[in-house]
């Protein structure tokens, strides 16, 4: 049974308790956020007395907040505090608490207990308990910022559950970066009485979530996580990160599979099975979410690559070789023939389909239209992008800008460049194609006309080849996973 | 169905984890459907050479009991044996090696199966996720080369090809060396069989190790099970 978490994401309106004057407190930094990220519902801020914070006015009791215009309450009041609060909050018609505080099973057995305490008493009064010592959530959708860590991200389609709260902000960090944002960001805490399934079951319900992105690092019950999560993925994709998998090596057992088990092999083993998308680090997680949440699945891996820069074409194709899933397609005598219409004829004739220079003004965006509409080719890396922004740029900076027809050419290479992002993202949503475009300058040179048009056609601008063909093998590997289940 | 009699030596140790014998451990993995190659059981030198001609030569000859887990570590698996007197001495020379420990102990004589790979299956009880089955490259080299890859039980049918799919050494599936590819059908109704003793809460773990392909066909030529507890 999905529980419901929409207090905690969507609520009418928050409560912060433990305000704080002093800006460097988890009660101060929560309130501001909450006070300058857009929420649209009513704020209140609860401390010790009456006041004014941030030309907020404070209230000293929960009976100063008119019956059910709150539904969320983000705890920074300590433990001894907070059985009380959390009575006096279920009787004001709140329905969900966010505690930051720390000080619980984290910090020994008296914390085990007070932790345990409130969790009995959050199911006695019904409430969502998330938590405790988290650093927060965000909620974009609206305008929800109740995190004691930073960045606020940009609205997407992503939903984050973290068994970190600094893997949160690194996430966060990344989608503020490359524009891929994010639904709901939570920081799990100790997890005491809402779990990673909890999230991610919501999720999988919740409209504005495409794909899951999660850190685990210890499960209380792995078998039931398992199969929790094997009915969300059909539905909805999830990446995880597993810390510490490495941690139990190889065994001392009676049995050789006794002895080969180790976490790791395991946890491989059950995200296989459940349908996870596993990545090793927390970059490359946040890549392949990025990439289920704004490409299409593709239906194999048979994988073409366009480039305009012949080395880079050859190093992905060795990538694209290596990797498990994905194989480099064979050239489609048809495509060849059609490209042998568009290209002179030193361009490669084979994959990588290397222009060699040979393209003149519209050559690209028509080769990629092509490509993404063959029946043979399920997904395409575009490569060598960038290079006449790149032009561009030292072209203006330099010292006879705009004379000697700079300005016209400086602007040709930098409409051009927009135009081929702008080409790979309509190519790949007309034909459901998957068309990743990579390219050193993503990281290089962020304000490259290509990089900022890729950005804005809300997809992904991969830093390299690499990461691009490592992107795109978890993209297939989800496809073919969910279409071997149909 | 085990007689598990430990002895003084190593007595804590067996009571938890007793292992069955090979006999006791290829007649419950046989029953649960995985292939094993042929074999007969003898208490007397003599007996093993009768059994070996039944068979048929070359034959291989163990030392079995439900005590003795590990048989080649401790050299009691005798090979490629070609005629009557190789096994009556061979197998005079394994009941001469035995311990007290030991317990009650026997002989299994198997005929050599032939084959250039060697596979591993099993099943394991993970303490986080519960019971897991496994395959991968076997043999010796099983635990040093490490291509193994684990689903949770139970599996289905595709869950074990993806299983076997995800197994690094796919060349060493496809033919091989003038032998045909590994029959992946007969390893996934192995993996599958793996699966269904899995919900025996008895068994512990299963070890088929290793899974000689011959012909194709992945058959078990040494099968141990550990289980919880004596079992009548």
């Amino acid at each position: 049974m999905t529980r419901n978490l929409s207090p905690l994401f969507e609520p009418s309106g928050v409560v912060v308790a433990g305000v704080s004057s002093h800006p460097g407190k988890f009660g101060f930094v929560v309130l501001h956020n909450l006070l300058s990220c857009g929420y649209q519902g009513q704020i209140f801020a609860l401390g010790r007395s009456s006041g004014t914070l941030l030309d907020q006015p404070v209230i000293a009791s929960l009976d100063e907040v008119p019956q059910d215009a709150a539904e969320l309450l983000v705890v920074c009041t300590p433990p001894d505090a907070n059985e009380e609060l959390l009575r006096a909050a279920a009787a004001r018609g709140i329905k969900a608490v966010f505690m930051v505080t720390g000080g619980y099973s984290e910090a020994g057995p008296e914390g085990a207990k007070a932790e345990a305490r409130i969790v009995a008493l959050a199911n006695d009064l019904g409430l969502v308990l998330a938590g405790p010592n988290g650093q927060g959530l965000v909620s974009p959708p609206v305008g929800l910022c109740a995190q004691i860590v930073a960045p606020y991200p940009p609205r997407g389609r992503i939903g984050v559950a973290s068994q970190s709260g600094n893997f949160v902000s690194a996430f966060e960090n990344y989608a503020t970066q490359t524009g891929i944002g994010i639904s709901r960001a939570v920081s799990a805490g100790n997890a005491a009485a809402t779990s990673l399934a909890d999230y991610l079951e919501w999720f999988a319900d919740d409209p504005e979530t495409d794909v899951a992105l999660c850190y685990i690092e210890g499960l209380k019950d792995g078998r039931a996580f398992a199969e929790r999560v094997r009915q969300i993925t059909p539905h909805l994709p999830v990446v995880v990160v597993k810390g510490g998998a490495t941690s139990g090596g190889q065994k001392a057992a009676a049995s050789h599979t006794g002895s080969l088990a180790t976490n790791d092999r395991v946890f491989d083993g059950v995200a296989r099975q459940a349908g996870l998308v596993r990545a090793a680090t927390i970059e490359s997680a946040f890549e392949a979410a990025a990439t289920l949440a704004t490409q299409p699945l593709p239906s194999g891996g048979q994988t073409l690559v366009l480039t305009t820069a012949g080395g880079w074409g050859v190093i992905t194709a060795d990538a694209i070789t290596r990797h498990r899933r994905l194989n480099l397609a064979p050239l489609p005598k048809d495509l060849q023939a059609s490209i042998d219409q568009l290209l002179p004829p030193r361009w490669s004739r084979n994959n990588p389909v290397d222009f060699a220079g040979g393209e003149t003004r519209d050559t690209i965006p028509e080769i990629l239209n092509l490509a993404a509409a063959h029946p043979d080719i399920d997904a395409i890396v575009q490569l060598g992008l960038g290079i006449q922004g790149n032009t561009a740029a030292l072209t203006r900076l330099g010292p006879f800008y705009p004379d000697h027809g700079l300005e016209r050419i400086v602007d040709f290479h930098e409409r051009q460049e927009r135009r081929y992002a702008e080409a790979a993202a309509e190519a790949s949503s007309k034909h459901h194609t998957p068309v990743l475009v990579a390219s050193e300058i993503a990281a290089t040179d962020p304000r490259n006309p290509m990089v900022q048009a890729v950005k804005d056609s809300g997809r992904l601008c991969y830093a390299s080849a690499d990461r691009a063909v490592e992107a795109l093998g978890h993209l297939v590997s989800y496809a073919q996973w969910r279409n071997a289940r149909r | 169905m085990a007689h598990v009699e430990p002895n003084r030596s190593g007595l804590l140790e067996k009571l938890f984890v007793p292992t069955l014998s090979e006999a006791h451990s290829r007649t419950l993995v046989a029953d649960a459907g995985v292939l094993v190659s042929s074999w007969a059981s003898a208490e007397t030198a003599q007996q093993a050479a009768q059994a070996a001609q039944t068979l048929g030569f070359p034959v291989a000859v163990k030392l079995c009991g439900d005590a003795i887990a590990h048989k080649t570590e401790r050299g009691l698996v005798r090979l490629k044996l070609t005629d009557a007197a190789s096994v009556e001495a061979a197998a005079a020379e394994l009941l001469a090696a035995a311990l007290p420990e030991d317990g009650p102990v026997n002989l299994l004589i198997s005929p050599m199966v032939t084959g250039n790979r060697e596979l591993i299956a099993g099943l394991v009880r993970d303490d986080q996720f519960g019971a897991c089955v496994m395959v991968g490259v076997g043999g010796v080299l099983a635990e040093a080369i490490g291509d193994v890859a684990f689903r949770l039980a139970p599996l289905s049918p595709l869950d074990a090809q993806e299983l076997i799919d995800d197994l690094a050494s796919q060349t060493l599936l496809g033919a091989f060396r003038g032998e045909p590819a590994v029959d992946r059908s007969t390893l996934v109704s192995i993996l599958c069989a793996l699966s269904t003793l899995a919900q025996d809460p008895n068994i512990v773990s299963v070890d088929l190790n290793p899974l000689i392909v011959t012909d194709g066909q992945p058959v078990a030529v040494d099968a141990l099970v550990e289980v919880a507890e004596a079992q009548s």
